[in-house]
């Protein structure tokens, strides 16, 4: 960083192993730019999380991750008191006045950094990487909204903390329900899909050792067909990627009907799935044929 | 630029798409580090800064053609006299056959080639030759993209694209299926590419609003449910899954919220004791968990048709959601199908087992609320339970039939909660056969739901009214 267009976002991300379509690419430009957070929407399994790590590697700076979940709340993201040793520290002083304890018990000493204030406070530019954010509840979201807006921290005992510099927010979702619109304004939208067949094909032969074009632009066509089956869970790129592994693994060189009934498990996680995905395609596995 | 930034998110509002000045402000913002010459570039940052939710991203990508779209046409004055260097090969004659199977040769190879140059520059072709384009007559693109698909004999294209992608691929069955997707893809391609260039002539023909206004389509969650398209219903159905999901979300979260009861004095005297006696580490008592259920009654008959897929869409969607679902067909008669929509099903063939399998129609397959109803009642007398949600889906036109409305009073007394959908406008309820106002009072709530926009409503709202509030009503 920082870069001069999408074009070297690009350069910069493909070179950590990460292949950046161009929307993509123009996007974190963007974000690097007008110091914006990203939200990257879309189906499990098409690289969002693996953007913010790419970010990372390719600025080299360090990645700071909150996981989201059910249930999360400040306390777990933002900061917390560590009553524990508030409490020992208030034994051994047993005697003392309270004025001074009390400027005593609420410092930094005390305090438990969650992942949001340490992005914060770290003296070092970080990426910030949120990950399924459509997790949290409604409420809690609010909590991200002064971190995002401002870059900073209110704590009611030590004050506002602001970021000595400006992380690289990543914010994953996986769309299980609507964001608020808030949250959404702050951010650069991006929409993240299943891979073209030619990008899939990019991306199989960066991350599998071995792999023949051939094969990956083989893998990667049979890949997209099974997507456009309606199935309960498409493959995702790292499916596609076992996939081709497996295949590897098996010495195949070349993907007909029966190899890929026989491997299909690999990339279909339910028995339906699998089912309706060998009838469509007029699969027949090898014992059968 | 600034006043096109204006216009540009003026026409994404009137599309549906909702914009705010904010984001205006950093689409300008954006701009200034962009290369504008860059078509692609430009549009990847309008659409990151202004649309913020997939669904749109079709409408904002009509509207970006429109208004961003007239790429420079290569030769511009060339084509007034339709041939020049934009041409195929030999494109000397006046439409002849033999003239539209070199351009036909021609779009092959390009399509296969993947060579987006000539591409354009073929389909630049064919749409002068083809499209019978005339000059301020007020007709939609699409007339004009089914003339030049329609001369240019889309199918036989689309087989002669198959052989050459047949003839690289191998021998077995797999191959073949590939083949042809690609084959279509390309075709699609073409499509898109022929539309294209047809929008630029209308924009330079009647002007960006005029064109804008006539291109602009319902948003997915505006499309009527009764009278969507096969294309429109898959979108709708893409869209029904996290609603399902936020359905039954809503529906535990009751669960889940105020998850501390009340303080539980044991055990927090019992943590306390590892810091010295001081309560600071209070324990609270679980409350206790009432399992939400929820009970479909949906109407599947023939005037239903197309949003009976969608309900039982719906249904299937919940079913895998959530597990206390028990759900219910009706036309004349009722059945439970509760089992062909469980987890570890597949949608088509659940929609076929019921058809097949389950015994909806009783006399002559027209609806009967009456006899359904009473069916319900007298087959299933625990299938609701004081815990549970109770949603009937249907246009209640019942043939002046028997209404089975002491059923329905007596569900909605059992039941936590009674919803009645109506996939039907507001205003044609209880005109005809509709008897919508005999079953409206009894229901805690009566929703028009002809839209996704409407169910995604509906499913907002029904975070769960207190039991009480029905009370009220009905006494007044």
């Amino acid at each position: 960083m920082p870069w001069t267009n999408a074009a070297d976002a690009a350069a910069a991300l493909r070179s950590v192993g990460y292949l950046p379509d161009d929307r993509t690419a123009q996007v974190a430009f963007l974000a690097e730019r007008l110091s914006k957070p990203i939200l990257a929407e879309g189906p499990a399994g098409v690289g969002k999380t693996a953007l913010a790590l790419a970010v990372a590697a390719a600025t080299g700076h360090r990645l700071v991750r909150l996981q989201c979940y059910e249930g999360l709340d400040e306390a777990k993201a933002l900061y917390e008191w560590n009553y524990h040793k508030q409490l020992l520290r208030l034994q051994t002083d047993e005697g003392r006045r309270w004025d001074e304890l009390e400027g005593d018990i609420f410092t930094e000493d005390f305090l438990l950094t969650r992942p949001l204030l340490e992005a914060i406070r770290s003296p070092e530019p970080v990426v910030l990487l949120i990950d399924e954010v459509d997790r949290v509840e409604v409420e809690t979201e609010a909590l991200l909204l002064e971190v995002l807006d401002a870059f900073q921290v209110t704590i009611p005992e030590l004050g506002t903390m602001t970021a000595a510099t400006r992380p690289f927010v990543v914010l994953t979702s996986n769309n299980t329900r609507e964001l608020s619109e808030a949250l959404k304004r702050r951010c650069l939208f991006l929409h993240v899909d299943y891979p073209s067949v030619e990008r899939e094909r990019a991306i199989l032969l960066s991350r599998v050792e071995g792999l023949s074009e051939e094969l990956a632009a083989r893998i990667a066509e049979v890949v997209r067909s099974i997507r456009r089956v309606a199935v309960r869970k498409a493959p995702s790129v790292s499916e596609s990627i076992d996939w081709a592994r497996t295949l590897l693994a098996l010495a195949v060189d070349h993907v007909d009907g029966a190899i890929t009934a026989d491997t299909l498990h690999v990339l279909l996680k339910y028995q339906t799935d699998i089912d309706k995905v060998t009838r469509e395609l007029e699969l027949t596995p090898s014992g059968e044929g | 630029m600034l006043s096109a930034l204006t216009e540009f998110s003026a026409e994404l509002r009137a599309a549906g798409i909702p914009v705010s000045m904010v984001e205006v402000m950093d689409a300008g913002d954006a701009l200034r580090h962009v290369d504008l010459g860059d078509r692609e570039g430009v549009r990847a940052a309008l659409a990151a800064t202004m649309v913020k939710n997939a669904r749109h991203q079709r409408a904002f990508d009509t509207a970006f053609d429109v208004f961003f779209g007239l790429r420079s046409a290569p030769g511009a004055g060339e084509q007034e006299n339709g041939t020049g260097g934009a041409g195929p090969p030999a494109a000397g004659g006046a439409g002849g056959g033999g003239e539209l199977d070199e351009l036909l040769d021609a779009l092959v190879g390009a399509l296969s080639a993947g060579d987006t140059e000539r591409l354009r520059d073929l389909v630049r072709h064919a749409v002068d030759r083809l499209s019978g384009f005339q000059a301020g007559r007020p007709v939609g693109g699409r007339y004009y993209l089914y003339r030049v698909m329609h001369r240019l004999d889309a199918e036989r294209l689309r087989r002669r694209l198959l052989e050459v992608a047949l003839a690289d691929a191998g021998e077995d069955d797999l191959a073949a299926r590939l083949a042809a997707e690609r084959a279509s893809d390309q075709i699609d391609r073409l499509r898109r590419e022929v539309q294209e260039e047809i929008l630029r002539r209308l924009v330079e023909d009647r002007g960006v609003e005029a064109v804008a206004r006539t291109l602009r389509v319902p948003l997915v969650e505006d499309i009527d449910l009764m009278h969507a398209t096969r294309e429109e219903l898959d979108e709708i159905t893409a869209r029904v899954m996290p609603l399902a999901r936020k359905l039954a979300s809503r529906l535990a979260a009751r669960r889940r919220h105020g998850r501390k009861g009340r303080l539980d004095v044991r055990r927090t005297i019992r943590r306390s004791l590892a810091h010295g006696g001081a309560l600071v580490d209070p324990k609270w008592r679980p409350r206790r968990i009432t399992k939400p259920e929820l009970v479909l009654l949906c109407d599947v008959s023939g005037s239903m048709a197309t949003f009976a897929r969608f309900t039982m869409q719906l249904t299937y969607a919940i079913g895998h959601q959530f597990s206390n679902v028990r759900a219910f067909a009706f036309i004349d008669g009722i059945d439970e199908v509760t089992e062909f929509f469980g987890p570890g099903t597949d949608f088509t063939e659940a929609m076929g087992r019921m058809s097949a399998e389950a015994r909806l129609v009783r006399r002559d397959g027209h609806s009967d609320y009456g006899s359904a109803l009473n069916g319900f009642a007298s087959r299933y007398p625990d299938a609701v339970t004081p815990r549970s949600t109770v949603i009937v889906t249907g246009d209640a036109r019942n043939n002046y039939r028997e209404t089975g409305s002491e059923v329905v009073a007596a569900i909605a007394d059992r039941a936590r909660t009674l919803h009645w959908l109506n996939p039907e406008a507001a205003r044609y309820w209880d005109t005809g056969d509709s008897i919508m106002a005999t079953y409206a009072p009894l229901c805690d709530g009566v929703h028009e739901v002809r839209t996704l926009r409407q169910l995604e409503a509906f499913v907002e709202r029904i975070a769960l009214a207190p039991r009480s509030a029905r009370q009220v009503r009905r006494l007044t």
